[in-house]
């Protein structure tokens, strides 16, 4: 449990930041909370050179709004989540996902750009971000570019990110007045992963789905979203019985892989099972 | 008694007051001193390097890049300890356990090499350059194929040996057999019986996992010849013991001390490869050198519990009066007997799972096999093999009342020992000291509405819901015990204590067990208090300093306050007699014209006449004694114990389980215990609710598994269960009090029942909620997945 020995850089701008991550090269790692990269490096699964604390600079962290947006700073912890009166009214999914991710002593140090960067289909921010339709602000040598959270995902530790970039801001579209929404997460204990968890938002019209978002955690080598359930709900009243029928849709892009949380029959099952709880949850938060 | 009389009592914080705990000053303000603590000047790093097979032939071992890592001083191997003879060394179950590994791997992460550096970091480096070369062998895993005659031999080293230490063996892969109880009596009442019962009952292999790992500083002083040891250990004196036969250093030379520990429950009782080999480091380089384990490596390789395949078996009439019981088990004891069993107990007090009932013929039998698993068998939270031989009986009652169709409350009252039959001799032989088992039961039944569960029950069956109600009557067997049946290396489990006064009427006590948590320096203050009449809190409790505390046999089993305890009271009494005689003297009476009240001894009738003991304290520092008399204050008493103690309880638990999930709340869970006297509530009560939550861990998410090459499958605590204060439910407590005939204040010990008696109360909650769709048994853990697979093999969970 001790890793390889390693160069710490403490970069205070960002542009700092980005030099180091070009001087270094495949040799450097950034580092933001730490919860995720750290307990791989003491496993030595990771073994960088050189580590670059994003903890030093300021423009990485803040929740603000800008118009229809909502601006998260990479470096903001899931507790400043938490607590942001912003979020809970303006996003209160994001809040309820949030909440739910590892326990209290991984929430003050955890950053929800490291949870997304990291690109571990066991996090939890990435189906928020599916859910919620966000995108990524990635700063790199050739200035910023933003990339939609669909098809960022690629594999397991694998996202649409390049080596020398820099997650900069979370942008999410502020969720419409009334929006149904629920993260619903099964896990064996505090401090756990999902089982299988499913993010939902839905938007109803005179009682019919107007727009709906599913996506899924931990039952493939990313986060999933479940487009057929989304599209077979679109339209129609959402009754007990077609979101079973949803579920069931969305269990069929599920291919989890087995571990202690249980095998991939009983993943998929939970995944249909949280999916079910997601959406009822929604139906009844909808305004 | 009159109000001055009963302040006077409350003044002395005795037997019986809630006092705060004397430890907790300082672990809250984080000044406890652990082993990790301990910094000697010059001291090096030890760290180990593992196999990552669990069988396998070692053909090379190359140190050399280890050596060019900056910073490591030396790489030993079992080649390096060969000259000193400490590449194996002896197990608590009278086998051997390679040190570091011999020319094999017996399992996976087992110890192959010790690299020694000048920090912890170095030592990493250096532990990983080791280049080990290795010839994977086929392992065998699953103990019910040990025996299999085309089964890998495991123990090639013992391979010709028809013995190791427990009989005859009649496998390579065999350790031991060991039987109790009447075969053919017992199997001639189960072929009359008109009722008999079978079931397969699983205690996976757990850990104790105790929040600080194992670990030791070790530190030989060349010129003076001394060897000191501070470590994370249950029993430091046999582990001084074991030192001295295992070096060769005189035991007077060697020091053990324990310090602050953070947890046992069974895992810090043997010794292992680690503290071997960071003493041998030392001796070699005459410098300190510490060895701390980590997370990892604690549950992977050292002292796992159970891993016992039972089967059980009951004979009853048709009312469910038991007539006989039949239990054996399949013990995967690992890939060496590290058992730590008394000499005569190769399976441990497994023989005591006749448990709260009137069994008149019963037989038992434990097979015990080699596997290529890590070596152990330790009593987490329990005596040796009791919580097996308990998960046993109070499963296979429920089963039986299913089986007769009489309410598992009732079966209960109708089979358990009579409070007029005690003292009462079980069919193996056990004799239980005390009890009253009907009155628990019916407390608890009624503090729950037993009625009203079993009505709501009802309603939500007819419903599709799944709501389950366990029970469990449990006997526990604790405080090893009586020479005459209880050694370990020879060395009867007796305990002792020294109590000093001093002139101005403080004391102090020292005592051969060790507390890693229990609240000695609480409790046994209060006992020697109420016994001498001196304040609990001017008397000081030592413990764990071999150099200070008189030989005793350390803390496990629940050994603590049935033989500690009992050794601290009679050392008192022995003070007490001298204090009377010298009250006498300075009264100018007899003997037999004192009594003795509180604090102090009067002269019966003229209470105004009285020598407080702090005046007697004084007195026996001065002249003014009665001629002859030696000075001083002072008493050691060496305990062994007539007979074990047993106390009881009885358990309620309410599970609802989430069908679709599988995921099990538990709603409610009542425990009332009898420890017999009750020495401090509070501590009682802190001891059971952490006793509960080991058993609602075991029961509900502990297990390590292994896939089938040996391969460790969830040895990190994101897969381990350690059930946080979310997870854990809310407990309700309750007692009564049969205090033991034999015990001198009448004690028994507590802090084992809870897990003992609460892991089958949870599992018989489980069952239960599925009894009514014929389900008579459930494998722990009851994890949701598991619960989920079942509730869908009953087809109860379609959508
Ligand atoms: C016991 C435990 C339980 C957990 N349970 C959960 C859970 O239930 N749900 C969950 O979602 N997470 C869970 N986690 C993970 C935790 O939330 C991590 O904090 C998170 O995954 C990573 O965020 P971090 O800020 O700690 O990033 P770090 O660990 O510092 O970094 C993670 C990776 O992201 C990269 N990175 C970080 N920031 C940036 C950036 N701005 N731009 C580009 N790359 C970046 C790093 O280089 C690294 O490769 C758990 C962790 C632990 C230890």
């Amino acid at each position: 449990m001790i890793p390889r020995p390693f160069e710490y850089h403490a970069p205070q701008t960002l542009p700092d930041a980005l030099g180091l991550l070009r001087q270094f090269g495949d040799e450097a790692k950034l580092l933001a909370g730490g919860h995720s990269l750290l307990p791989m490096m003491k496993l030595r699964f990771a073994q960088p050179g050189h580590l670059i604390d994003l903890g030093g600079i300021a423009e990485l962290k803040g929740i603000r709004q800008d118009g229809n947006s909502l601006l998260i700073g990479a470096m903001t912890t899931e507790n400043e989540i938490i607590w942001s009166q912003l979020l809970q009214t303006k996003c209160p999914l994001l809040v309820e996902g949030a909440r739910q991710i590892s326990d209290p002593q991984v929430r003050y140090k955890g950053t929800i750009g490291g949870d997304i960067a990291h690109g571990d289909p066991g996090n939890d921010h990435p189906a928020l971000m599916l859910a919620l339709a966000a995108s990524f602000a990635l700063r790199g040598a050739g200035g910023e570019r933003v990339v939609p959270a669909d098809g960022f995902f690629i594999g397991t530790y694998e996202t649409a990110m390049k080596p020398d970039e820099i997650m900069t801001q979370v942008r999410i579209p502020v969720p419409a007045q009334g929006a149904g929404y629920c993260y619903a997460k099964l896990k064996r204990k505090t401090g756990d992963f999902a089982a299988a968890a499913a993010a939902v938002v839905l938007h109803l019209k005179g009682g019919r789905v107007q727009e709906v978002r599913i996506a899924l955690t931990n039952v493939g080598p990313t986060p999933l979203r479940a487009t057929e359930a989304e599209a077979l709900l679109r339209g129609n009243r959402p009754d007990d019985a077609i979101i079973l029928q949803a579920a069931r849709l969305a269990m069929s892009v599920c291919a989890p892989s087995a571990d202690q949380r249980g095998d991939a029959e009983y993943k998929t099952a939970m995944a249909g099972e949280m999916t079910i709880r997601a959406l009822t949850t929604a139906r009844q938060r909808a305004a | 008694m009159s109000e001055e009389t009963l302040q006077r009592e409350n003044k002395l914080e005795g037997v019986g007051a809630s006092r705060k705990r004397k430890e907790d000053a300082r672990f809250i303000r984080g000044q406890g001193s652990y082993v990790d603590d301990i910094k000697l000047p010059g001291m090096l790093f030890g760290a180990i390097v593992r196999s990552p097979y669990a069988h396998a032939r070692i053909k090379s071992i190359d140190k050399s890049k280890a050596l060019k890592v900056p910073g490591v001083v030396a790489v030993l191997t079992a080649d390096d300890l060969k000259p000193v003879n400490l590449h194996w060394m002896p197990t608590l179950g009278s086998d051997v356990q390679a040190v570091l590994a011999d020319k094999k791997v017996w399992f996976q992460l087992q110890e192959v090499a010790f690299v020694l550096a000048t920090d912890r970091y170095t030592a990493a480096d250096g532990a990983e350059a080791v280049e080990v070369d290795y010839e994977e062998l086929p392992a065998v895993v699953d103990p019910r194929k040990a025996l299999a005659a085309d089964a890998p031999v495991i123990r090639e080293d013992i391979a010709d040996k028809d013995n190791v230490g427990h009989g005859p063996r009649t496998h390579p892969n065999h350790i031991f057999t060991w039987e109790a109880g009447d075969k053919a009596g017992t199997d001639a009442v189960f072929a009359s019986a008109a009722v008999t019962v079978r079931e397969e009952i699983l205690n996976p292999r757990v850990h104790p996992c105790p929040l600080e790992t194992c670990g030791c500083v070790a530190s030989f002083d060349k010129v003076r010849g001394q060897l000191t040891v501070y470590m994370t250990s249950q029993a430091p004196h046999l582990v001084r013991t074991v030192v001295a036969m295992l070096s060769g250093i005189p035991e007077s030379k060697i020091r053990i001390v324990g310090g602050d520990i953070g947890g046992g429950f069974g895992n810090k009782v043997p010794v292992y490869p680690g503290y071997v080999a960071a003493i041998v480091a030392s001796i070699v380089t005459g410098v300190p050198v510490k060895w701390i384990e980590s997370r990892i490596d604690n549950i992977s390789t050292t002292g796992f519990a159970r891993d016992y395949h039972g089967i059980g078996e009951l004979a009853a009439d048709s009312n469910g009066r038991i007539k006989a019981l039949r239990f054996s088990a399949l013990a995967d004891h690992g890939a060496f007997n590290a058992h730590v069993s008394a000499t005569k107990l190769p399976a441990g007090l497994f023989s005591i799972c006749t448990g709260s009932y009137d069994i008149p013929k019963a037989y038992c039998r434990v097979d015990a096999v080699y596997t290529n698993k890590a070596p152990g068998g330790v009593a987490y939270r329990c005596s040796l093999r009791v919580t097996e031989a308990v998960y046993l009986i109070e499963r296979m009652i429920d089963v039986l009342a299913q089986k007769v169709g009489v309410d598992k409350a009732e079966i209960r009252r109708r089979n358990f020992v009579k409070p007029e039959q005690f003292p009462y001799t079980t069919a193996l032989g056990w004799t239980l000291d005390s009890g009253n088992y009907h009155v628990a039961l019916d407390k608890v039944l009624k503090a729950v509405d037993y009625d009203g569960l079993r009505a709501e029950q009802a309603a939500k069956r007819a419903s599709g819901q799944l709501m389950g109600i366990g029970i469990s009557t449990f006997t526990e067997i604790v405080g090893a015990g009586p020479t005459k049946v209880c050694d370990i290396l020879g060395i009867g489990l007796f305990d002792s204590c020294d109590i000093r006064v001093n002139p101005t009427g403080s004391a102090i006590a020292r005592l051969g067990t060790m507390s890693q948590g229990q609240g000695h320096a609480t409790t046994y203050a209060q006992i020697i208090a109420t016994e001498l009449g001196l304040p609990s809190e001017e008397i000081q409790i030592e413990e764990g300093d071999t150099d200070k505390a008189p030989y005793g046999a350390g803390t496990w089993g629940s050994r603590s306050t049935p033989v500690g305890g009992a050794a601290a009271a009679r050392a008192a009494r022995k003070i007490k007699d001298k204090a009377k005689k010298i009250a006498a003297h300075l009264l100018e009476v007899g003997e037999r014209d004192l009594e003795w009240d509180v604090d102090r001894f009067r002269v019966k009738g003229n209470p105004a006449a009285a020598k407080t003991m702090k005046e007697i304290a004084m007195a026996a520092h001065t002249s003014n004694l009665p001629d002859g008399m030696e000075k001083g204050l002072d008493a050691t008493e060496y305990y062994d114990p007539p007979n074990m103690t047993f106390p009881f309880g009885a358990y309620v638990c309410v599970v609802d389980i989430d069908k679709y999930t599988g995921e099990t709340k538990v709603r409610r869970f009542y425990a009332l215990d009898d420890c017999g006297t009750r020495i401090n509530p509070m501590i009682i009560e802190g001891q059971i609710h952490g006793g509960l939550t080991e058993a609602f861990a075991v029961a509900m998410g502990q297990a390590v598994p292994f896939d089938d090459n040996g391969n460790h499958l969830g040895n990190s605590l994101m897969d381990y269960f350690l059930p946080t204060s979310v997870e854990t439910p809310k407990w309700e407590t309750d007692f009564t009090v049969t205090p033991s005939p034999h015990h001198p204040i009448g004690a028994k010990g507590v802090a084992e029942s809870p897990h003992v008696g609460g892991i089958p109360c949870f599992t018989n909650a489980v069952v239960d909620a599925f009894a009514h769709l014929g389900v008579t048994h459930m494998d722990m853990p009851h994890t949701s997945f598991r619960v989920w697979q079942h509730c869908k093999s009953l087809g109860v969970n379609k959508r």
